[in-house]
């Protein structure tokens, strides 16, 4: 393995990072870019690869899901940049990476906080093909709540058809649930457990 | 202008990567949970506490190369705390600094809300010194943990009703608790109450950092805050009988100033950078040409 740094500017490319998931998940919906790290092993994504490594540390148990973690490379270079323990059980992650959107699993099996603790709850970053305000061949989904004046619309692929009841179902929780973060190719946007998701056209 | 240029021996912006990190955790959580205080791991910095340490935390983790910072103590740009933790991140960032609102991309601020209207490309950081709205009732952590977890608010409502008995008016004009989206409770720091309604619905993100306390608490923007109260006695901001001496204004927060040692006083905007603007557009208060330099500022 290389000893490269993931971060050609690990300061200031961490704050920028951060600062882009801060506003994703600030203003829901939105397109908040993000340069990837381009060394990262696939099928892990460049733009997935830097919101983990701007993240997650030893105090942040990661977990992968099936298609992230039959690749070896992966799990050993997040292990190498970040310091997390890499393959928590879900119920124990304060990050899940997933690469297959398409079978996101059971959001419920996740930590969900306490009522006491919220936030002591799994942030998933989901990678996506398509992502932002106008991808075309996608899903179209109507979001509302915090962090949106009347209402947002967001076009993704790849996640599973009922992504809507699903995430309706968490947002029941609240103040408990998990959050999530989509990662695009050239950015990410976030569907906290406060928006109101419903569905436009399939 | 070298931005990544520091202080040599510092961090930018001071804090180490993996303190900024967990922060930045706690920031999200805060956005996810609007309202709610999440626990964070505060440091010791090189300021007491009291000069507002969770705000300067808060900024420091959330600080980039490209950001221009201005910080306020009361309205003011000029006061000792405000200029001392300008100078901290201007030594240890390098970043730019503004005292005007408009041209900020972050505001640091301690016991105000800006007059000017904030934007979506803004940041409103609030140094807290007490964040939990249930203390004064219920001074266990644990106690009041699960008060906000249940939701249960009664004895809040029961404090402000004594309010009313005594009083014939709520009296807390500072610190006056809002609640969140219908569910959380939340000290809006020691604003007065003039400044709650400018946090409903506000285009910017709002970030709160109690130091001493160790939490952090947010505002998404566009966020439903309401100020508690009755259906007998609503909300009221408070209203000034007087204009601003300086610049004429009717709708910003006032500070009664003395002007001499023969008790002479006058009315003035508590937020300096908006009397100075409103000053430089022409707008003119009573006693613009009487008020001592050191009132009226460098406008005049
Ligand atoms: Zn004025």
């Amino acid at each position: 393995m290389a000893l490269a740094r993931a971060f050609a500017d690990p300061v200031h490319d961490a704050q920028q990072t951060f600062r882009a998931v801060m506003n994703a998940l600030a203003r829901p919906g939105t397109l908040q870019p993000v340069a990837g790290l381009t060394g990262a092993p696939a099928p892990l994504s460049p733009v997935a690869a830097a919101v983990a490594v701007a993240l997650a540390d030893y105090e942040t148990p990661l977990w992968l899901d099936g298609r992230l973690a039959a690749a070896p490379d992966v799990a050993a270079w997040l292990a190498f940049h970040t310091g997390a323990r890499i393959g928590a059980a879900p119920s124990q992650a304060a990050f899940a990476l997933v690469a297959d959107a398409g079978i996101l699993p059971d959001l419920a099996g996740f930590a969900q906080g306490t009522d006491v603790y919220p936030d002591r709850s799994t942030t998933l970053i989901v990678q996506v093909a398509e992502l932002g305000p106008i991808a075309s061949a996608a899903m179209r989904v109507r979001l509302a709540g915090p962090g949106i004046s009347g209402h947002a619309t967001l076009a993704v692929s790849c996640l599973p058809a009922d992504i809507a009841d699903r995430l309706a179902a968490n947002h029941a929780l609240f103040p408990r649930g998990v959050d999530l973060v989509l990662a695009g190719p050239e950015g990410v946007a976030a569907l906290p457990r406060t928006t109101r998701v419903t569905l436009v056209e399939a | 202008m070298t931005v990544h240029q520091t202080a040599s021996g510092y961090n930018f912006a001071y804090l180490d990567e993996q303190t900024k990190r967990m922060i930045r955790r706690a920031i999200l959580k805060a956005i996810a949970i609007p309202g709610y205080q999440v626990p964070f791991a505060s440091r010791e910095m090189p300021m007491p506490y009291g000069w507002g340490t969770g705000g300067v935390q808060v900024t420091a983790a959330i600080l980039g190369s490209g950001d221009r910072l201005k910080v306020i103590d009361q309205g003011a740009d000029d006061t000792t705390n405000a200029v001392s933790i300008r100078k901290f991140f201007e030594k240890t960032s390098g970043v730019e600094t503004t005292t005007h609102t408009a041209d900020a991309t972050i505001i640091q601020t301690r016991h105000r809300i800006p007059e000017k209207t904030l934007t979506a490309d803004q940041v409103l950081v609030y140094q807290v010194p007490i964040p939990e709205p249930l203390r004064f009732l219920e001074p266990r952590e644990t106690e009041t943990r699960v008060m906000h977890a249940l939701e249960d608010y009664g004895l809040m409502h029961v404090k402000l009703y004594e309010d009313i008995a005594t009083h014939g008016h709520i009296a807390t004009t500072y610190a006056y608790p809002v609640k969140v989206e219908d569910r959380y409770v939340m000290d809006p720091s020691p604003t007065p109450k003039f400044d709650n309604p400018k946090m409903n619905d506000c285009a910017a993100l709002q970030l709160f950092g109690a130091g001493r306390e160790k939490r952090i608490y947010a505002l998404p923007p566009h966020t439903k805050v309401v100020s508690l109260d009755f259906e007998d006695h609503p909300f009221e901001p408070t209203k000034f009988d007087h204009a601003c001496a300086l610049c004429g204004a009717t709708h910003t927060y006032l500070d009664e100033v003395i002007t001499d040692d023969a008790g002479g006083r006058m009315f003035v905007c508590s937020d300096t950078d908006h009397c100075e603007e409103r000053r430089a557009e022409g707008h003119r208060g009573e006693l613009l040409g009487e008020a001592p330099a050191a009132i009226a500022g460098a406008a005049e």
